[in-house]
């Protein structure tokens, strides 16, 4: 099976599994008083300082480990509207993952105004579009830093500027999730409060991940019962997971511009080859803003739903649009955010390369995509 | 041969694709996502629920096949909902599950089948297609309390070749004890007997909910044209049905015709539900032209036994004439004609011959 859906997940990297590995006899509950205990907390508190550092943070307590990216943007989201006891207003852009959406959404039934800003055709957030939206009640802006479909790279730093200018006491989220195995992730350097990691994105284990929250920020808890990790995450700590997920982010940054060239050069290969022999396709998102692994076409007149299998049947993994909970192959709400109609957005394919693809894979998934266009002509 | 089975979760879909898979074909298991919640998620209870997905991927699993949930909303809603709402609205008592076979399964999904890599469709239904010299027959399932082919009449030739129902053969008890000596998990599962899409409510809250103009209150009439009392909505009712009349009277009494423009329902007593016969649309025969003998048996709903009656050309149309007037005939229902054991066709009820 030739896998190119790493923007769904990628698999593990050997810093990783090797970390977690290492977990064999160190299996205590850092809250403790004991020595077993200690050897957790120990390697839990040093893989946090190793975080804070990979991500340009000033201290290593703005690191909060998280179950993964949903639950570290719910925190952002929602933590940080109803911080100030009744929920304020909440802006975030229409291309958002659903668990910013949705965060947003029940921060909406709480009754906290929610502003959901659009997107151009190439999926590009307008800076200036999101001040518009910020008010004096609103307590966050939450804006991703790459899409996870299309892989737009948005302008974080601009919206946080311009944000800033509106309202200096808006907090600005963003959500990392996708863009950090190929982008530089920089807090300090992006100016946001608030970030979120997800550790299966980037070869870490999946079920763990981390919202970086800058000194000072108030977040109310979105999961209720111990004081872990300052009282802004409740439940036992995962040493293991989290160490398995910063051995990955260490890996990641080293290998990350050789990432850029490799991988991105088997995506130019992929896409180049393709417009040769499926003239037809497009690329969909801004061609020249987007993450160097992601190719999204469009496939004039197809069904996504019926090429998945067959690439599936041939394979090749893929994906479209956003699985639902019974796997049937919903039309993306990103898409449509971008003024697809129905059927463009139901022939739209994410081909996602990743660090385990090699050289060679590109001509292949070609011949399999055009050998599948040709049996379906 | 490339198999394509459609599974919805429940034990005969389950077995169908595990009979596939012992004959050697290289099988893919699909489940049509039909119908869905507000929200766009599956429904949780009644049919077509995430847990008959989930049911369908792990029996796919324990066979070792492909599988894949295809999303068939739109169509479905436009093809069997909608019709289905419009069918009571004027005063009919609709088959969906005809109309999916007919527009869902039979043609939009069995036209995808090649493109899905297939060679046939394969379902759970109970009926079997044989091959004779004069072309694919259609006949009832083995087990006479489960035969389906009622709902697949509208099967014509170029459809049966490319369509296989392996559990056609078998009883249901052959095939639960088949689906327990594999251990899949579907061995128990209860039949389901509701429309998919209602689920266990009522269909009149379906419709109510959505399809609220058919809640247009009239007159309950005698068949002499006296009111004796006042309903809710035509669509709360049947031809033939008994209870629920919200009437007080002495005798037993039925509902015997619907007039929808008037919002009016005709009761009567059991003998007044007596028809001659009834005209069809949408007809079909399964050979590909109409049988040379208009003898035939002729079964007017899923659950009723077949009567002998006559067909004849009326028109454009066709007409069924019973041999004995028959009761509870009801628009919007199938007329499916039978040889024997055969399917020869059948159409939707348009109206009833007294």
């Amino acid at each position: 099976m030739l896998y190119l859906d790493h923007a769904a997940t990628t698999p593990l990297r050997p810093s990783a599994w090797a970390a977690l590995e290492s977990f064999r006899h160190t299996f205590g509950n850092p809250s403790g008083v004991h020595e077993i205990s200690r050897s957790a907390k120990n390697a839990l508190e040093a893989a946090r300082e190793r975080a804070a550092g990979l991500l340009g943070a000033a201290r290593s307590d703005e690191i909060v480990f998280t179950a993964g990216g949903t639950e570290a943007d719910n925190l952002a989201v929602a933590g940080a509207a109803l911080a100030g006891g009744s929920p304020g207003d909440v802006v975030v852009s229409a291309v958002e993952h659903k668990a910013v959406l949705e965060s947003a959404a029940f921060i909406g039934r709480l009754g906290g105004r929610v502003d959901i800003v659009p997107v151009d055709g190439r999926g590009l957030i307008d800076p200036g579009a999101v001040a518009d939206a910020v008010g004096p009640d609103t307590a966050v802006v939450s804006t991703m830093l790459a899409n996870n479909e299309t892989g737009a790279l948005q302008s974080v730093g601009a919206i946080v500027e311009a944000v800033r200018e509106k309202n200096s006491a808006t907090l600005v989220h963003t959500d990392a999730v996708q863009a950090f195995i190929s982008e530089p992730v920089d807090v300090v350097a992006l100016g946001v409060d608030l970030l979120s990691l997800a550790a299966h994105k980037f070869g870490g284990p999946k079920g763990v991940g981390l919202l970086y929250v800058r000194d000072g920020v108030r977040l109310e808890p979105v999961l209720h019962g111990g004081s872990q990790e300052r009282g802004r995450r409740a439940g036992t700590h995962n040493p293991m997971g989290v160490a398995g997920m910063v051995a990955a982010m260490e890996e990641t940054v080293a290998d990350r511009t050789s990432f850029r060239a490799r991988v991105g050069g088997y995506r130019d290969t992929f896409e180049r080859l393709l417009a040769a022999a499926v003239p037809e396709a497009e690329v969909n998102g801004p061609p020249d803003r987007r993450l160097v692994q992601h190719a999204h076409l469009g496939f004039p007149g197809r069904s996504s739903e019926t090429l998945l299998i067959r690439f599936d049947q041939a394979g090749l993994a893929a994906a479209a649009g956003s699985a639902c909970q019974s796997g049937a192959v919903e039309v993306s709400h990103v898409l449509a955010a971008m003024g697809f109609d129905e059927a463009a957005a139901a022939a739209a394919i994410r081909f996602s390369f990743g660090w385990t693809t090699q050289p060679g894979d590109a001509e292949l998934a070609v011949k399999i995509v055009t050998g599948v266009l040709e049996d379906l002509a | 041969m490339k198999a394509i089975v459609a599974m919805s979760g429940g034990v005969d879909s389950s077995v169908a694709a595990a009979l596939m898979v012992e004959a050697g074909h290289d099988v893919i298991g699909i489940t049509l996502k039909q119908w869905e919640d507000a929200d766009g998620s599956l429904p949780t209870a009644g049919c077509c629920t995430v847990g008959d997905a989930e049911d369908a991927r792990r029996v796919a699993a324990q066979l070792d096949i492909p599988y894949y949930v295809l999303d068939y909303v739109d169509e479905f809603r436009a093809a069997v909902v909608e019709p289905f709402g419009r069918g009571y609205l004027s005063g009919q008592t609709p088959n969906p599950c005809v109309e999916c076979n007919r527009t869902v399964r039979f043609k939009a999904l069995l036209e995808r089948t090649a493109d899905l890599g297939g060679d046939v469709l394969v379902t759970g239904h109970y009926a079997r297609v044989r091959w004779h010299p004069a072309g694919y027959r259609l006949e009832r399932g083995i087990d006479p309390a489960k035969d389906q082919s009622y709902v697949l009449y509208m099967l014509t030739q170029a459809e049966l070749g490319r369509i296989r129902l392996p559990v056609g053969e078998l009883t249901k008890p052959e095939v639960r004890a088949h689906a327990r000596r594999l251990g899949l998990r579907t061995a128990g599962k209860p039949d389901s007997q509701e429309i998919c899409f209602v689920g266990k409510g009522n269909y009149r809250n379906f419709l109510a909910e959505h399809f609220p103009e058919t809640a247009r209150p009239g007159p309950i009439v005698d068949a002499a044209g006296n009111r004796i009392g006042t309903h809710e909505g035509t669509a709360g009712f049947t031809i033939g049905q008994r209870r629920g009349l919200g009437i007080a009277v002495q005798e037993p009494r039925f509902v015997v015709d619907i007039d929808a423009p008037t919002a009016t329902v005709v009761v009567g007593d059991r003998d007044d539900l007596l028809v001659g016969g009834c005209s069809l649309i949408n007809t079909s025969f399964v050979a590909g032209r109409p049988p040379r003998d208009g003898g035939l048996q002729v079964k007017v709903r899923y659950r009723s036994s077949p009567v002998a009656a006559q067909l004849t050309r009326q028109g454009d149309g066709w007409v069924v004439r019973f041999d004995e007037p028959q009761r509870a005939v009801a628009p919007g229902q199938a007329a499916v004609l039978y040889d024997g054991d055969a399917v020869v066709g059948g159409g939707t009820i348009e109206s009833v011959i007294r």
